[in-house]
């Protein structure tokens, strides 16, 4: 009964990717767009195999300062996004100074931050943390300051401290913001890791993508663009698989929801 | 020593917010295993009240005393119930009920053997490993009810528990409520706006009027237990009722 309706649903977005496929081959047989320019599908394919090695050196690369700097930017949102939540002065002071954070540019101060800390993962890492951890900082302070002020009153009146509150209140009430800040926040991270290559380094995904622009190797181009978009599509899957093993709750709240 | 000590005790409590009094010399008590209601119209303090004894505000003025010991202002004493469950959604029923026992520092298992041994005379049999959001609105009550009753067994508050109920609902955890009673010790003061839930499970009845909220009246119901339906419609019942009634339009 379930399965019915998500494959159904699956048909619509399906359908239109593969239009959309079929344009593309179209106009690159009728050669509306010539060759050099707009490689055809079945090139983009061949390249994808052909450098199949190199992109895989390359992506190991740029998923590992991925993977850092996500992991530092966790780290860093719950830090930060409880000691916000629990004194409301540095709530009030910091709020809209992460707001303006998110407003510098992050392409404007990679060149920047490749003259400070170098050639090496150090800028790659500090980009992702600075593209990824406000997203989620925000959407885990958002939870954790949404706990309903009734359940709260309930456990001071059951004699809990303010560490139990945060371990069984707080913290599970705000795991699904939690959730939605680190979807959106993984597929930055890899981007982030691109960009920040573009502008100096020796390996990586984004390297790779400045070496064969300079080539002029377009087939070769648009295989990399298809492997981020197939690791940040993988990332955000895991990312959902997580967040169903974390919260099994949650699960149990859509059957009910299906069954009525 | 006491001959018969109050189980609860409250003594001339005065309540202000932001220099309004909302509460004024209250004087209750709640004697063992009896079970008090205080009966008023919405926004007379009776939730004030309620938050005072749990010892989540303190008075300006007054005294609570549980078993006779001073507990003014403080909270982890007695408990309480709201109309809402306030069942946590990551958590199983389970453990739900068994939250006062953790944060009482018992260790995970300890705690919630405790709680399974009254999942049958609750009726919550069989819920065990389900989430709240599965089960229907009187069950969650009851899991309430029986979280309340475990983090603080002799006295309990009920701020309107049933009031979100549909009205069969409703009269099935009364009969429900009163059978469990009859089973288990439990004091319990009962705030609620409902006449006829009070008369149904009340031992005695204070009715509050105001602003600010004072005691107008005790009522006490001489009703033998358990009560069943007839009550409900019997003269006598009808009699307390109009009782009330006259008191509260005044």
């Amino acid at each position: 009964m379930k399965k019915l309706p998500n494959i159904t649903a699956k048909i619509y977005p399906a359908t239109l990717l593969i239009s959309l496929l079929l344009c593309w081959y179209l106009i690159t047989k009728i050669e509306l767009v010539p060759s050099f320019m707009l490689p055809s599908p079945g090139d983009v394919l061949m390249a994808f195999i052909g450098s199949f090695p190199e992109l895989m050196y390359h992506a190991k690369i740029s998923l590992t300062e991925a993977f850092v700097g996500l992991g530092i930017s966790i780290v860093l949102a719950f830090l930060i996004a409880l000691i916000m939540d629990r004194f409301e002065v540095l709530y009030k002071a910091m709020h809209p100074v992460l707001v303006v954070t998110q407003t510098i540019p992050t392409v404007a101060i990679a060149p920047l931050l490749v003259l400070w800390l170098g050639y090496d993962m150090a800028p790659k890492i500090t980009l992702v943390v600075l593209a990824c951890f406000f997203p989620m900082t925000i959407a885990l302070l958002g939870g954790l300051r949404s706990s309903d002020p009734d359940a709260l009153n309930l456990m001071r009146a059951m004699g809990a401290k303010q560490w139990q509150i945060y371990k069984y209140i707080k913290l599970p009430s705000s795991l699904p913001g939690f959730f939605a800040g680190l979807r959106i926040s993984v597929s930055y991270s890899i981007v982030g890791a691109v960009i920040a290559e573009w502008l100096g380094g020796n390996s990586g995904l984004g390297v790779y993508m400045t070496r064969v622009r300079k080539s002029y190797a377009f087939d070769k181009m648009f295989a990399v663009i298809f492997l981020i978009i197939i690791l940040s599509l993988i990332l955000m899957k895991c990312v959902e698989l997580l967040e169903k093993k974390t919260m099994p709750w949650a699960q149990v709240d859509q059957e009910q929801e299906s069954n009525f | 020593m006491n001959i018969c000590p109050n189980k609860l005790e409250t003594q001339n409590i005065c309540k202000y917010f932001a220099q309004e009094l909302i509460i004024e010399n209250i004087n209750i008590y709640l004697k063992e295993n009896e079970l008090v209601s205080l009966l008023g119209v919405s926004g007379i303090g009776k939730s004030t009240l309620f938050n005072v004894i749990a010892g989540v505000l303190v008075p300006e003025s007054g005294r609570v005393l549980l078993n006779g010991q001073d507990v003014t202002g403080q909270a982890g004493r007695i408990s309480y119930m709201q109309q809402k469950d306030l069942l946590q959604p990551h958590l199983t029923v389970l453990d739900n009920v068994a939250l006062p026992l953790f944060i009482r520092g018992l260790r995970k298992n300890e705690a919630r053997s405790q709680a399974l041994r009254y999942f049958k005379d609750f009726g919550l049999d069989g819920t065990e490993r389900k989430y709240p959001s599965q089960l229907s609105g009187g069950m969650r009550q009851r899991a309430a009810l029986l979280r309340t009753y475990l983090f603080s067994h002799d006295v309990a508050l009920f701020d309107e528990p049933f009031s979100a109920l549909d009205t069969i609902t409703k009269g099935k955890m009364h009969r429900w409520y009163l059978n469990l009673m009859e089973r288990i010790n439990m004091s319990a003061l009962f705030i609620t706006h409902d006449i006829d839930e009070a008369i149904l499970l009340s031992d005695r009845i204070y009715i509050m009027t105001g602003p600010p909220g004072i005691i107008t009246q005790e009522i006490i119901i001489n009703e033998p237990r358990p009560r069943d339906d007839h009550f409900l419609i019997s003269d006598a019942f009808l009699e307390y009722k109009r009782q009330i009634i006259k008191i509260l339009s005044i």
